[in-house]
């Protein structure tokens, strides 16, 4: 029982024309554009990612030399830190959903949500020319004094993290104004969806971390331009202090990217377990204490830099702290599922796979934190796979659920049920494949950033490679669904989840406007215990 | 005798190795336990509640059980405070270093390790130790941050450019080990491998008897220089038979003529490759990066006129 026609107006139909839309103002056409921005950057990312992969089938060179594979990783990282997974879920799927989820017509400061995308662009033009002009070599973290001296595009690299930090820090200011200000009548702090919370979290983070790594860029910049001697030891400065303030914001970072999944995991599970939330107040608080504690972690990534025994104790004691109300929010979903009504549609897989794979991610992390292990396991693969079970299959996951789930709000259509039931299935498959051989070699000694590597560990990385296949298949077949939905795809209508956010409560697409009329709020937003909806 | 190591560790050659390893097999099967419990859960309960036909049902409001909550925040606290203390613990162990240890200065450079022993031996990427001695090790690096790593031993640390740190070991067996760098240092970071070789001590007495005897007195220059070019790592960037490398080939090089990168030539003579080996900033040839690290303090005189020597001989 569904319109054989999508509403109208919508805000993908009206206004028309190019123009519209490099201007508008409306939080879902930004959206829209943040989405396919940040899709172009994790394409990108993507396919250095896998040039990464062949390169390393064999322990010697296999096509490209040294030097070429150096820059590979590095914009490998880079890209997929600061143009992707950083604004990922708060910049593209934020803007679109987080204003219906309030029941507000836009977000507080529409133009300069407009600015931030375009402060992104002009950034991301920064990080495109340096890929061009001798692509940086540094690895994505700049450590000083190989990024003071290295005769690559460093600069470039540098400002354009410099200029993304603004596009990140007017989304988190924007959404932090939005929550406070724009929340529709009955709408009180605890009858706010958990992604609004997570959303919160990550935007303090947002504002007040992200001048930290601006200002430490625009250093490295100025002893590299003006021989002002701040990390180069060279001249008269401390590399490690370099790492320092890296780290002060690269770890909050952490959680800027993780933050965002968390909360869309919290929506998924109780809309396809149709079941309150259990623990609302601890899943949102504890997004709060993650944000603050993790402004007090940074130095547990340099516990073999030579800082003193007794702040490695203090910051790995510290670290243990933060990894407490992450597992408090991992049991709460697990209770959600008990007594559940659970459907196994395309985006609960992923919720699913994220709860796999980010328990994975979060445990390795203990090894990590734990400090005699970590001497051994610092700068292994041990480490990528552990942050890649985070970022990936925690991030990325959760992003991919999220989008599968909102794409009938977005689009109005439907994707294709089986094919994302087959992706989910591939993308689960070839990460495991590709990040769990990695923790055995890393354990066994395997250094990060190695072109070439001893016999040993060629196994493994032959799995791995393996495993990258798998999930370019996946995400070259769900381009092509996903795409297809869009003018072929089955249209639904308002509310094809039954869930009971408010976002659901408008048409899909929405009208530019979002809500005809203003909504009044008077349940709560995983009320399944009283409420009943037919999908539509 | 020598152990295999376990599938997920290597061999444990040190003697804080093993519990190392311990602390790590501990926080594995702790884990194991947490993660077969997560996914049991969530398995059955996504199976047994899973919905049935299309009906749309309501569900039960479970929101809260004190118990289960203060269960779930406690016990992951309290292991993760035995881990805490477990782990720091062990990190003293592993960075305060015994004071009747022996101390060999170790100095990081793009892309090669150097040893140096009280005794005023130098040994580039094979470092000689005595089995069951603590070992100390006082580090530094000539250029950008590389990290000393023996996986056999559990031990790395960063060796910074502008203050020394320091590490330590005890090795428990005779054998040969890897030490890796892990910290990315550029273009050749991954070919900066070296190996420890413990020996017995009476081999380590004999082995650095040797080596302060022969600090090349007696060899002739043309054969000590062939020495050098293997042992002061020339051969990781300037190779014999013409093929460009890190640096121009040796083969020929005497007497060519040579193109420098703000355009002036020279000719290939005694005297340009002194330069070139102490100061090699000095002129760069073009086509090339000026990488090359100054070996103003590893080689002795005799060494250097015997590095000149052997590139002479080597006839085009
Ligand atoms: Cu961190
Ligand atoms: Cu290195």
């Amino acid at each position: 029982m569904y319109d054989k026609a999508l509403p109208q107006p919508n805000y993908l139909s009206e206004p028309k024309g190019l123009k519209s839309w490099l201007l508008t103002t409306d939080h879902k056409r930004i959206g829209l554009m943040y989405f396919a921005a940040i899709m172009g950057a994790f394409i990108l990312g993507g396919i250095f990612a896998m040039l990464i992969r062949i390169e390393l089938i064999s322990p010697s060179k296999v096509m490209m030399g040294a030097d070429a594979y150096n820059q590979v990783f590095t914009l490998h990282g880079a890209i997929m830190i600061f143009l992707f997974i950083i604004p990922s879920i708060p910049a593209a799927l934020g803007n679109l959903i987080l204003p219906l989820m309030l029941g507000a017509k836009d977000v507080a400061f529409p133009r300069l949500n407009l600015c931030s995308w375009y402060i992104y662009v002009f950034g991301a033009l920064f990080a495109v020319y340096s890929m061009f002009a001798n692509a940086v070599d540094t690895g994505w973290t700049f450590y000083t004094p190989y990024s003071s001296e290295t005769g690559t595009a460093v600069i470039s690299m540098a400002l354009a993290v410099f200029i993304l930090g603004f596009s990140s820090i007017f989304t988190g200011l924007n959404f932090i104004v939005t929550i406070h200000k724009l929340r529709a009548p009955g709408l009180t702090w605890y009858k706010l969806p958990l992604f609004v919370w997570a959303i919160y979290a990550t935007g303090i983070l947002q504002v007040m971390a992200t001048p930290v790594i601006g200002i430490t860029m625009v250093l490295l910049v100025l002893e590299r331009v003006a021989g002002i001697g701040i990390f180069d030891p060279a001249m008269g400065g401390d590399p490690v202090l370099f790492q320092h303030f890296f780290w002060f914001y690269s770890h909050p970072a952490v959680y800027i990217m993780i933050l965002p999944g968390m909360g869309i995991i919290s929506e998924l599970i109780t809309a396809f377990s149709r079941k309150k939330i259990f623990g609302y107040k601890a899943i949102a608080y504890s997004s709060l204490a993650i944000a603050f504690i993790s402004f007090l972690v940074w130095g547990h990534h340099m516990f073999v830099s030579g800082q003193s025994r007794f702040a490695a104790m203090i910051f790995s004691f510290l670290t243990f702290f933060v990894a407490v109300p992450s597992a408090i929010k991992v049991f709460n979903w697990m209770a959600t599922l008990y007594k559940g009504s659970i459907s196994f549609a395309t985006p609960m897989l992923y919720a699913l796979s994220f709860l796999f794979l980010f328990a994975i991610g979060g445990l390795t992390g203990v090894f990590l934190g734990a400090l005699a292990v970590d001497v051994h396991l610092h700068d292994t693969y041990f480490v990528v796979a552990h942050f890649h079970y985070v970022m990936m299959g925690g991030t990325v996951v959760a992003l991919l659920g999220g989008i599968h789930y909102w794409w009938p709000k977005v689009f109005g259509r439907m994707y294709s049920e089986v094919w994302g039931k087959v992706c989910a299935a591939l993308v689960f498959i070839g990460f495991n494949v590709t990040f769990l051989p990695q923790f055995v070699m890393g354990s066994q000694g395997m250094p990060r950033r190695y072109y070439t590597y001893p016999e040993q560990y060629q196994a493994m990385h032959l799995f791995s490679t393996i495993g990258s296949w798998i999930l370019g298949v996946g995400f070259l077949i769900m381009t092509i669904y996903l795409l297809h939905s869009v003018f072929k795809g089955r249209i639904v209508g308002k509310n094809p989840w039954g869930a009971l956010t408010l976002e659901w409560e408008t048409t899909s697409p929405p009208s530019p406007h979002n809500f005809e009329a203003t909504p009044e709020v008077t349940h709560g937003p995983y009320d399944y215990d009283k409420i009943v909806v037919e999908p539509t | 005798m020598n152990n295999q190591g376990t599938f997920m560790m290597p061999p444990a050659e040190s003697t804080l190795a093993h519990e190392v390893d311990a602390l790590y097999y501990f926080i594995y099967y702790v884990s194991l336990f947490f993660f077969v419990l997560i996914v049991a859960c969530s398995l059955y309960f996504v199976l047994r509640f899973r919905r049935k036909g299309k009906q749309v049902e309501r569900t039960p409001d479970i929101s809260h059980n004190t118990f289960l909550e203060i269960l779930w925040t406690v016990v992951p606290t309290v292991i993760l405070a035995i881990i805490f203390v477990w782990g720091f613990r062990g990190y003293l162990k592993l960075t305060i270093v015994p004071k009747d240890a022996l101390q060999i200065k170790v100095t990081g450079q793009r892309w090669f390790w150097s040893f140096d022993y009280p005794e005023g031996v130098n040994s580039l990427n094979d470092m000689v130790v005595p089995v069951g001695k603590p070992i100390a090790l006082l580090m530094s690096s000539q250029d950008v941050i590389h990290s000393f790593f023996v996986p056999a031993f559990r031990i790395k640390q960063d060796v910074l450019p502008n203050r020394y740190t320091q590490a330590w070991f005890e090795a428990k067996n005779v054998g040969e080990y890897d030490l890796l760098c892990a910290e990315f240092c550029g273009t050749q970071h991954s070919s900066m491998l070296g190996k420890v070789r413990v020996v017995s001590t009476q081999d380590y007495n004999r082995w650095l008897e040797e080596a302060v005897g022969s600090l090349g007195a007696g060899m002739p220059l043309k054969d000590l220089g062939e020495k050098l070019y293997t042992s002061k790592q020339c051969f990781t960037c300037h190779s014999l038979d013409g093929t460009k490398i890190q640096g121009p080939s040796f083969k020929g090089r005497f007497g060519s003529e040579a193109v420098f990168t703000d355009g002036s030539k020279r000719t290939v003579d005694e005297n340009y490759l002194r330069e070139s080996i102490l100061n090699p900033q000095a002129k760069v040839v073009a086509g090339y990066l000026p990488v090359m690290p100054t070996y103003q303090s590893l080689l002795k005189e005799r060494e250097v006129d015997a590095l000149v020597e052997f590139i002479k001989s080597l006839k085009p």
